[in-house]
């Protein structure tokens, strides 16, 4: 009899218990998906002091499983971090909500340049987040020539020492840059220009990665990397100088994550005030000074190059203005994706 | 007593179902349609993705995927079947401990272990250093087929040794002594007796090995560098970077096929059935 006497009041609490977290439910949640270490930590619980707002954080690992999740309709997401090509087409798709930008006063601190851009012409939907771009990473104790040119991954001097990124735009897309077209290019006869030199140069270099070439080339595996800005800027403030970046003079891959409220989203208000307390310039340049991407935010990214002076000369940073103007933004492929995908097959088979 | 027994199948009937039958019946439907996966009204019936399938390109990732899953095998047969008749011959109290040294490495997660072998193999690696240290040319062993085929025999050799050293351990010592009284020596012994005995372990091992080689795409991915594009890449790509569900459905179901069909020889060739098909 005791013991059933403990069951009853051992069920009574934790019914109580549920009881009690459900009334905590009415408190307002902010559902974010975001890419893996790429904010720092602090300011989500910042956040959560200042509005009161639970924020539920969840990780992705590539745009591509992210806009699998929201295209199945089974999340709740309230703020997406995606790039600008998958932006256009969730625009595209219908995915996403117009941003209402009277709520996010901060916007003024967005850099003109990373407004209206391609994949959102009218900035209706997204907010940049972080940019960078597409560049080649070397060893400039092994590489002592001057880095400025796509050619070097064709170098047949550095045969063994090249590694290519396992990412069908960006490798397709810069054997279409080193010939003077459009990384956008859907024309058959570029694509199979760039197909036939990929494929020549798969005798030079030694694969395809994307996670493990920040470490081959730490321990000299290779010294040659087609690579991002942000993975530059990991290997700069881990401390090993010697590893350099350059974007080449063929222009590049201009890059930009933003932040979207897609259409599955039950909070917006609590979404745009997230947006706005994110662009807040002291939160921007924690963010990344954190994460050691570039911001979009002019007074945080002025700051960082006040306080960090060597960055400013540092390609993988702060790119010169003659250099940028040259590197184009990702379209979205549309009805081409099957092109390319048939042609990136080919590629890695021959 | 019989029908409790039968009861207690029922949560693995249900967990078949909702795991197993259910998944494959989506894949199956995924493969023979086209149309906006995340919209089940807008699929249509369609062979596109099968007809896709039979172009020079793609058959000829299949025929290198399983190349080199039977070298693999084969040469997961060559090292195993000694090391097992090894372990079985050993004195008791030696057993439990051999048999630890093969199976502790498997407790260890099969990627960190794939990645061991990238540090191993890699143009700056552990070999390479050895081979610079005493003034010897370095090798380009990875990223390549034979990097593949190295990682593919160690993570899978242990399922080649098990089920041949459990059938090996189950032949009945009078036999071996029958054979002997009989006039064999132990060449003949090992040709006419134990060998034939311990078919069914190798068979059992044999399928053990090749399903998983034929099918990987975290091996060939790191130790061949993305160069090595096997028919498991394919089909990750194909529900990832190239989001053709349908196609990778249909891949899916095209290499079930060719295993069931490589499964179905074998279990010819495996007149006798228990043994070591009974150990999985």
């Amino acid at each position: 009899m005791k013991r059933i006497k403990i069951l009853l009041l051992f069920c009574l609490i934790i019914i109580s218990l549920m009881v009690i977290s459900g009334c905590n439910q009415d408190k307002s949640v902010l559902n974010i998906y975001n890419w893996g270490q790429y904010i720092d930590t602090d300011l989500l619980t910042k956040f959560e002091k200042e509005t009161g707002i639970k924020v539920v954080y969840e990780l992705f690992e590539t745009n591509e499983h992210m806009l699998a999740k929201i295209e199945s309709g089974s999340s709740n997401f309230d703020l997406v971090f995606p790039s600008d090509y998958v932006i256009e087409e969730m625009i595209s798709k219908d995915m996403l909500h117009k941003i209402d930008f009277n709520n996010i006063p901060n916007f003024q601190y967005i850099d003109n340049r990373f407004r209206n851009l391609e994949y959102d012409p009218t900035n209706e939907y997204s907010v940049p987040y972080f940019w960078g771009t597409l560049g080649i990473l070397y060893n400039s104790e092994e590489v002592t020539q001057n880095v400025d040119s796509w050619s070097i991954l064709w170098d047949e001097k550095y045969t063994g020492q090249i590694l290519m990124l396992d990412s069908m735009r960006d490798t397709i897309g810069v054997a279409l840059k080193l010939n003077g077209y459009s990384l956008n290019s859907v024309d058959p006869v570029q694509l199979e220009e760039a197909k036939k030199m990929l494929i020549e140069q798969k005798a030079l270099h030694n694969g395809y990665y994307v996670d493990e070439t920040m470490d081959m080339m730490i321990n000299g595996d290779a010294n040659i990397a087609l690579n991002w800005s942000g993975a530059a800027m990991d290997i700069y403030w881990q401390g090993a100088e010697h590893i350099k970046y350059a974007l080449p003079k063929e222009g590049s891959n201009l890059w930009v994550d933003c932040m979207v409220i897609p259409k599955t989203s039950e909070n917006k208000k609590e979404a745009e005030m997230f947006i706005n307390f994110m662009l807040d310039p002291d939160n921007a340049y924690q963010n990344t000074e954190y994460v050691g991407y570039a911001t979009p935010n002019q007074i945080a990214f002025e700051r960082m190059l006040e306080e960090n002076p060597e960055v400013t000369d540092m390609d993988a940073y702060n790119p010169s203005q003659e250099l940028l103007d040259k590197c184009e933004v990702f379209i979205d492929l549309g009805d081409n994706r099957e092109m390319y995908n048939q042609l990136w097959t080919e590629i890695k088979v021959y | 007593m019989k029908n409790k027994a039968k009861l207690l199948a029922y949560p693995y009937v249900v967990w078949i179902a909702i795991f197993i039958i259910v998944p494959l019946v989506l894949v199956l439907v995924y493969s023979f349609t086209e149309g906006n996966i995340h919209n089940p009204s807008s699929l249509t019936f369609s062979l596109k993705s099968y007809d896709k399938f039979f172009n020079i390109l793609y058959l000829n990732i299949l025929w290198k995927s399983f190349k080199l899953a039977f070298i693999s095998t084969f040469l997961c047969l060559i090292l195993g079947y000694p090391v097992a008749l090894i372990i079985s011959k050993a004195k008791a109290k030696y057993k439990g401990i051999l048999l630890l040294f093969f199976l502790v490495p498997i407790w260890m997660n099969f990627l960190l272990r794939t990645y061991a072998w990238m540090a191993i193999l890699s143009p700056n690696g552990f070999i390479n250093r050895l081979l610079q240290l005493i003034g010897l040319p370095t090798l380009a062993i990875m990223p390549g087929q034979t990097a593949v085929v190295i990682g593919m025999v160690y993570n899978f050799l242990p399922f080649m040794v098990l089920p041949i050293y459990t059938v090996l351990s189950k032949i009945d010592k009078n036999v071996l002594e029958a054979a002997m009284d009989l006039g064999a020596n132990k060449i003949i012994t090992f040709i006419k007796v134990i060998f034939p005995l311990t078919v069914p372990g190798i068979i059992s091992g044999i399928t053990m090995v090749f399903m998983p080689a034929v099918s990987t795409f975290v091996i060939s991915q790191l130790l061949g560098g993305g160069k090595e594009l096997l028919i498991g890449n394919l089909i990750e790509q194909q529900f990832t970077v190239q989001r053709d569900w349908h196609f990778g459905s249909a891949l899916s179901i095209i290499l079930m096929i060719m295993i069931l069909i490589s499964m179905a020889f074998m279990s010819k060739a495996d007149k006798d059935d228990e043994g070591g098909a009974a150990l999985w």
